[in-house]
């Protein structure tokens, strides 16, 4: 699995990462986290709010910092 | 009987005199500080201010995220795309004012309304409203000032975003977005394809409480230090420096103020009380408004920010217009404001 966390490096987008993280390591889980932070790749995928999180290559999340438990619950529906 | 009805709830409720007056009361009986003293006339502003704003902020803001739950950048950009000509200017301003979106957004959004084909005209009229009329700054203002002044800094407003706009349209400036903002992309079907998700009525109350606590943590700095720098022009600095620097003696006063303003990094909030003690102490409010529009515009960091995806003509026009827009109104309402009052 591989998740990425989109934003362009504001306070929100951070969290989110840490958030993200958290999730994974309460699940041990093995995804891969990736943190995107730049325009064009942002904008590549057609998100307009950030920050955004992808889960391989979809998009769950965008415009808010989720917590990092319904971040586990974006995880497990993607599963 | 009406009038009185309403001038009562609007003084209760907006101007929150019942709050003025506690605060007197508890700086003249409680901790007896001399009315006629400095000091008491700075920290009674203070106090005053900090709790309304605090207050008006809050209840605002919900109300605001509210309404905004309802229109998504996805959702304005598609509604964007069914108008043509000066009405997607005129429309683009007005969804400007109601879109929510967070200033490290700005360069997603310009993106991604550009790629889905919206004229770039259309999306400075956006981009241009959206920091500058919202719902919390203009009843804040009627609660400072008045509802005319208000609704005035709404139409000015949206006049500056949807003239603004519209030039950039007429003079072909889409000629300077950076290459990589207009490119095709690989895979066209990616773009626009986030399901527009409807929230429900709980989703938006805990979206609209998650924006209230958001934002006052965003900006509660801005208002303390806001406020304490209006307290001390009110209390202390001489009206006559005021009047010399910024009064109607100065006829670059507007200039100045939007000059100053420009690169400030603040918010609306937090620069209301400084307009609101300068008002007091005889500024016109012109000049005020001018400063306010400026800090709210523009500002060095989003300046920096949009300068990464248009090149510097269109940067320089952009910014120009604004000014320009501002600085005008600023005398404009200088001249005519005293029939707002």
């Amino acid at each position: 699995m591989q998740i990425k966390v989109l934003g362009t490096g504001c306070k929100n987008c951070k969290q989110l990462l840490e958030n993200t993280k958290k999730a994974c390591s309460e699940l041990s889980s093995d995804a891969e986290i990736l943190y995107i932070t730049d325009y064009l790749e942002i904008a590549k995928t057609g998100l307009m709010r950030t920050p955004g999180l992808m889960i391989d290559d979809k998009i769950v999340s965008f415009g808010k910092v989720p917590t990092s438990d319904e971040i586990i619950k974006l995880i497990n529906n993607a599963l | 009987m009406i009038i009185e009805i309403f001038s009562w709830l609007n003084n209760q409720l907006l101007k929150m005199t019942w709050l003025e007056n506690i605060v007197n009361w508890f700086f003249k009986d409680v901790i007896a500080i001399d009315t006629d003293s400095l000091l008491y006339k700075a920290i009674t502003f203070f106090f005053y201010d900090v709790f309304k704003i605090f207050i008006l902020l809050s209840i605002l803001i919900f109300i605001s995220s509210y309404i905004q739950s309802y229109f998504s950048p996805e959702r304005t950009r598609k509604i964007l795309k069914n108008f043509k000509g000066i009405w997607a200017n005129i429309i683009g301003a007005l969804l400007g004012t109601v879109t929510p979106f967070c200033s490290c957004s700005s360069i997603p959004i310009f993106i991604g309304f550009t790629k889905a084909g919206l004229p770039i005209g259309v999306t400075f009229s956006f981009l241009i409203s959206s920091p500058l009329v919202d719902l919390a700054s203009v009843i804040l203002l009627a609660s400072i000032f008045n509802w005319q002044i208000a609704l005035a800094y709404v139409v000015v407003g949206l006049l500056i975003a949807i003239i603004g706009g519209t030039l950039i349209s007429v003079f072909k400036m889409e000629r300077y977005v950076e290459d990589f903002v207009t490119a095709k992309l690989d895979n066209q079907s990616n773009i626009a394809d986030i399901e527009i998700y409807q929230m429900t009525k709980k989703e938006r109350v805990s979206y609209a409480i998650d924006q209230v606590k958001e934002i006052i943590q965003k900006v509660w700095l801005y208002i303390l230090i806001g406020v304490g720098i209006g307290a001390i022009i009110h209390g202390f600095i001489p009206q006559t420096w005021i009047e010399t620097v910024l009064g109607s003696n100065n006829p670059f006063s507007v200039i100045l103020a939007a000059l100053v303003g420009i690169p400030m990094y603040a918010d609306i909030f937090g620069t209301l009380p400084i307009a609101e003690a300068l008002v007091l102490k005889g500024v016109g409010i012109g000049t005020v408004l001018a400063f306010m529009m400026a800090v709210t515009a523009l500002s060095l960091p989003s300046i920096i920010m949009i300068k990464k995806v248009i090149k510097p003509q269109l940067l320089f026009m952009f910014v120009g217009l604004v000014t320009l827009g501002i600085i005008v109104m600023g005398y404009l309402f200088n001249i005519f404001g005293y029939l707002l009052m």
